[in-house]
């Protein structure tokens, strides 16, 4: 009665966030971040018996810690990827704002775990790395900033997203961790790219990391180890690349079988940086394509939606996102077979480590949320713009 | 670029004539300009989009198929490999003449554990313990427990023993391959071979290297990678070497020595043929270096080359041909030989105060072993005449054989050269050289006054020698020589068919601080075969021998180490390939009847 008085509430028909959710995030990605985060589990089970038994713990205390922090990080993924593009900028912006600040109070509150540099803040049953948490929300920020340049009017983003870049670079440097640096600098690279750099500009940028890559090489013993070690044709047996090489060889096509692998032996970072070794021994070349392939997967797509997108902000802090995910599974991977120097990066999803999996579960969070798919104007295109 | 201007005047008085506010044209102008600057940069962005996206595809391509390159290789290294790829146990045959092996490489097994590893360490320090006596249980423990990661047990393992070690069953105990350096001859050539072991030692392999002897001296070669598959031929002769050996340690039981070395030259080439030195080791289990006492006394101590003693009456054929070469005096010329003979405090006398004089013709004074007529020869040759022939004999330096050993033994040279100097270096006191120097001097008559360096190799191309007699001299030296043995102190020297030639030479020990031991002698016979055309050197030396069957001992050179020498002759001449001379030509130059 009450409707036919006063007709019912003009209420918008707005379909409920769940089947919009599926309808529209990219089901392709979103299972294959799934299937990646199984197969690190699968490999956690191989790669991290040794640690937890030099550390005295039950043979799987990595495995179940690692399920409890993915479960964790596929929910934030999750969460994220539900939000719309503008809370997504919010979050970033935060997030941004809240990494940076733990990470400019490394040198007080951090810790280096005796490994050399100061990365890590330690809250006794985890640790932190703010870097890991900072790459997210600065892709986002950049994105934002360099997209409001693109107005009319709009905000001198592009001098403002180098400033902060320079100052993170700084800092980072001074922990020093010259690969998440060059993450860095990248992400900033890629979306000032889409963003329309000059070419010019382009390879000036180029330039200057060379010149930074060479400075670093001259006064970090560290880093010069790491390149002449890739530099010299001879593989020495003894250092990492050398068991991660052999692991690879004497995995062959179809692996030395389930458990059979050694490297997890006498690699003390098989569970991390070299999880693909231990996949590629144990299970074989078979595995590690799959693994590519649910990269390649990820990234190609992500950047395929995207060049329909309309939205400049959106472009571009999802292409940073996919881009800075992509480098970090590739250099992994690189190090492994030997076609890029020596750098410690995890594998996302599938690296056994707290912090690396959620932040990975931000970033493809994020992403996923950037994808999915909206209306683009299309019909409005058409509408209005063949007039003219 | 041509920019559309935002407020087209035509427009603007068009919208004023009707009324409009010319603004909102504007507006609208800006918006169109927004949007298509907009249009613009995604129509660019989405070409860069695909670029980056087909790099990513490409660079994960090529990450995969660099993965299937080395999935597709075979490993270089075997599995768990540790370290020590360029670690070479390359290491080259040694072999004697004839090509028979002296040393080569045997593969075994070195064991090491990995305590981490271990199952339980308790059992297999005790079940080690067991297999090795050496080991003790609550030492390896000990070690297995305190936290190191890695330790070495043994460096080499018996089949047998790795099958023990095996059954143990523990994971935590491994075997890395080594070669070892293997002497199938054992004690045979021990002084000239020396030893090896292990040097930078790895997981998968360790370097052999040389210790002592030739396996020292000739490392270079014999860890060359190029030469490695070319075994290093001697001049020994295993055989000769065999029979020499096994005299030698007869003799030196028989006549109740300390100590034997005998030397086997070549003369016309400088090759070794034989050389022992007993007593001896085993180079597969070679001893340690005493820590105290006299080096001598210890089996590793090479008395044929660096045993310096003083040669005795061995040294006095040199005198002689040095005179004769001088034209001082021929075999025949009658020499002061009344003894005792003065000079200056020092008195000189013959063995057991004998008295040979008071003439003695020059060949005599050998055949009698004279030292007063020797010393009257060297004070007509004058000292420095003296020191130049014996420098020109390589009585002054170290040998210069592949051998570690051969530098650091260089003979005992009295600093001033006094005249009693010259007197007593005559007839071979008071100088102290090796038994090789003596054969080397030896085989320079043998050899028609050439002198040839000596060697260790195997030579194919006799090296340029060095004239130090006219052939004239040697071949009188060489006669005097065989004197001695057919009416001489060296009768027990005779070999039939094989016309022995040789001077013997008894020497007392040089007591520590000076003065001379009479109860201990050096004995030395000195020879050369056969004297027709003296092909081979050898010298045999015995340390503080003496022959018990006589009522007294008997301690002099004929007694002792011409009977043994003799009897190398007698085994090893054939073995050289000589034939013996059935017709024994008659001694040259005989004045005298036999005695």
């Amino acid at each position: 009665m009450t409707e036919m008085v006063y007709g019912s509430m003009p209420g918008r028909v707005v379909e409920p966030v769940l089947p919009r959710w599926w309808r529209s995030i990219d089901r392709w990605s979103l299972t294959a971040v799934f299937a990646l985060f199984g197969v690190g589990l699968l490999l956690g089970l191989a790669a991290s018996v040794p640690l937890a038994q030099r550390n005295g713990l039950d043979a799987f205390y990595y495995v179940k810690r690692q399920a409890f922090f993915g479960g964790v990080g596929l929910v934030v993924m999750l969460g994220i990827s539900m939000m719309p593009p503008n809370m997504v900028r919010r979050l970033g912006v935060l997030g941004f704002l809240g990494a940076f600040a733990a990470m400019a109070m490394l040198p007080v509150i951090g810790t280096d775990f005796g490994k050399g540099a100061v990365r890590w803040i330690s809250f006794g049953f985890a640790s932190v790395q703010p870097s890991e948490f900072l790459k997210p929300g600065f892709i986002v920020l950049t994105a934002w900033l360099m997209a409001a340049a693109q107005d009319i009017n709009g905000p001198r983003g592009k001098s403002m997203s180098f400033l902060i870049t320079f100052i993170v670079v700084l800092l980072l440097a001074l922990q020093p961790d010259f690969g998440q640096a060059a993450l860095i600098i990248f992400g900033w690279s890629v979306v000032y790219f889409i963003a329309g750099a000059p070419m010019v500009l382009i390879a000036t940028v180029l330039g200057l990391v060379g010149a930074g890559a060479m400075f670093a090489y001259n006064t970090s013993e560290h880093f010069a180890r790491r390149i002449n070690g890739f530099l010299s044709p001879e593989i020495d047996p003894r250092t990492q690349i050398g068991y991660a090489t052999n692991a690879i060889q004497e995995g062959g096509f179809f692996g030395v079988g389930v458990g059979e692998g050694q490297v997890k032996w006498s690699l003390p970072d098989a569970h991390t940086d070299f999880i693909i070794a231990v996949a590629a021994e144990e299970y074989g070349l078979i595995l590690v394509l799959c693994i590519i392939a649910l990269y390649a997967t990820i990234v190609v797509r992500s950047l395929f939606r995207l060049m329909r997108e309309r939205d400049p902000f959106i472009r571009l802090a999802g292409a940073g996102l996919a881009c800075i995910f992509a480098v970090q599974a590739m250099v992994n991977m690189g190090v492994a077979v030997r076609l890029l120097p020596a750098k410690g990066m995890t594998l996302p999803f599938v690296s056994y480590g707290g912090s690396s999996v959620i932040a990975a579960g931000i970033t493809v969070g994020m992403l996923l949320a950037l994808t999915r798919s909206r209306p683009q104007g299309q019909i409005a295109e058409v509408l209005f713009r063949r007039g003219r | 670029m041509i920019r559309k201007p935002l407020r087209p005047l035509a427009r603007i008085l068009l919208a004023r004539e009707k009324g409009e506010n010319p603004d909102h044209i504007e507006r609208e102008n800006i918006r169109l300009r927004a949007e298509d600057t907009r249009a613009r940069a995604q129509n660019r962005a989405e070409g860069r989009l695909l670029l980056l996206g087909l790099a990513f595809f490409a660079a994960f391509m090529v990450v995969g198929a660099r993965m299937g390159l080395l999935a597709a290789s075979e490993p270089m290294e075997p599995r768990s490999a540790a370290s020590g790829a360029n670690i070479s146990a390359l290491r080259a045959d040694i072999t004697d003449r004839n090509g028979r092996i002296l040393a080569t490489n045997f593969s075994t097994h070195a064991l090491y554990a990995h305590p981490k590893q271990m199952v339980d360490p308790a059992r297999v320090a005790r079940e080690l313990a067991e297999l090795f006596p050496d080991m003790k249980a609550d030492d390896l423990e000990r070690r297995f427990t305190d936290g190191r990661s890695f330790l070495w047990l043994r460096k080499k393992l018996s089949p047998e023993q790795m099958q023990a070690v095996h059954d143990i069953g523990d994971p935590g105990l491994l075997f890395g391959p080594r070669d070892m350096r293997l002497y199938p001859n054992g004690k045979l050539a021990a002084h000239i071979l020396g030893g090896s072991s292990f040097g930078a030692e790895g997981v998968n392999s360790a370097e052999v290297i040389g210790t002592a002897g030739l396996e020292r001296a000739m490392d270079a070669r014999l860890r060359d990678p190029a030469q490695a598959s070319t075994p290093l031929a001697l001049s020994i002769d295993l055989t000769v070497q065999s029979a020499m050996h096994e005299i030698l340690e007869g003799g030196m039981a028989m006549m109740n020595a300390k100590g034997a070395a005998g030397v086997l030259l070549d003369v016309h080439s400088g090759e070794i043929i034989a050389m022992v030195s007993l007593p001896d080791f085993d180079p597969n289990d070679r001893p340690n270096p005493l820590v105290k006492g006299e080096p001598a006394d210890s089996p590793l101590f090479n008395r044929a080359l660096q045993g310096v003693y003083e040669l005795g009456s061995t040294a006095k054929i040199l005198t002689a041909a040095q005179a004769m070469e001088l034209g001082l005096v021929n075999p025949e010329t009658m020499v002061d030989a009344n003894a005792p003979m003065r000079w200056g405090k020092h008195k000189i006398g013959e063995f057991e105060g004998k008295n040979y004089g008071p003439l003695l013709s020059v060949t005599d004074v050998i055949v009698k072993s004279s030292n007063v007529g020797t010393a009257h020869l060297a004070l007509k040759i004058g000292g420095e005449r003296q020191q130049a022939f014996f420098k020109s004999m390589g009585l002054f330096d170290p040998v210069p054989i592949e051998l570690t050993e051969a530098p650091g033994s260089a003979p005992l040279i009295p600093k001033r050269w006094a005249d009693i100097v010259t007197i007593t270096t005559s007839y071979g006191h008071g100088m102290s050289v090796s038994p090789m120097h003596l054969a080397v001097a030896y085989a320079a008559i043998a050899n028609d006054g050439i002198m040839l360096p000596p060697t260790l190799l195997k030579r194919d191309k006799l090296p340029q020698g060095k004239r130090v007699l006219s052939q004239q001299s040697a071949d009188a030296a060489v006669s005097m020589l065989r004197q001695v043995v057919t009416r001489g102190t060296a009768s027990f020297g005779e070999v039939e068919g094989y016309e022995v030639a040789g001077k013997t030479g008894t020497a007392d020990k040089v007591k520590k601080g000076g003065g001379y031991d009479k109860g201990k002698n050096i004995n030395t016979f000195a020879s050369m075969f056969p004297a027709s055309d003296p092909q081979y050197v050898l010298v045999v030396t015995l340390d503080e021998a003496s022959e018990n069957s006589g009522p007294k001992p008997r301690r002099t050179a004929g007694w002792t180490s011409v009977p043994v020498a003799a009897e190398v002759i007698r085994r090893t001449a054939p073995l050289l390939g000589l034939r013996p001379q059935i017709e024994t030509l008659p001694a040259t130059g005989v004045s005298a009847p036999k005695p």
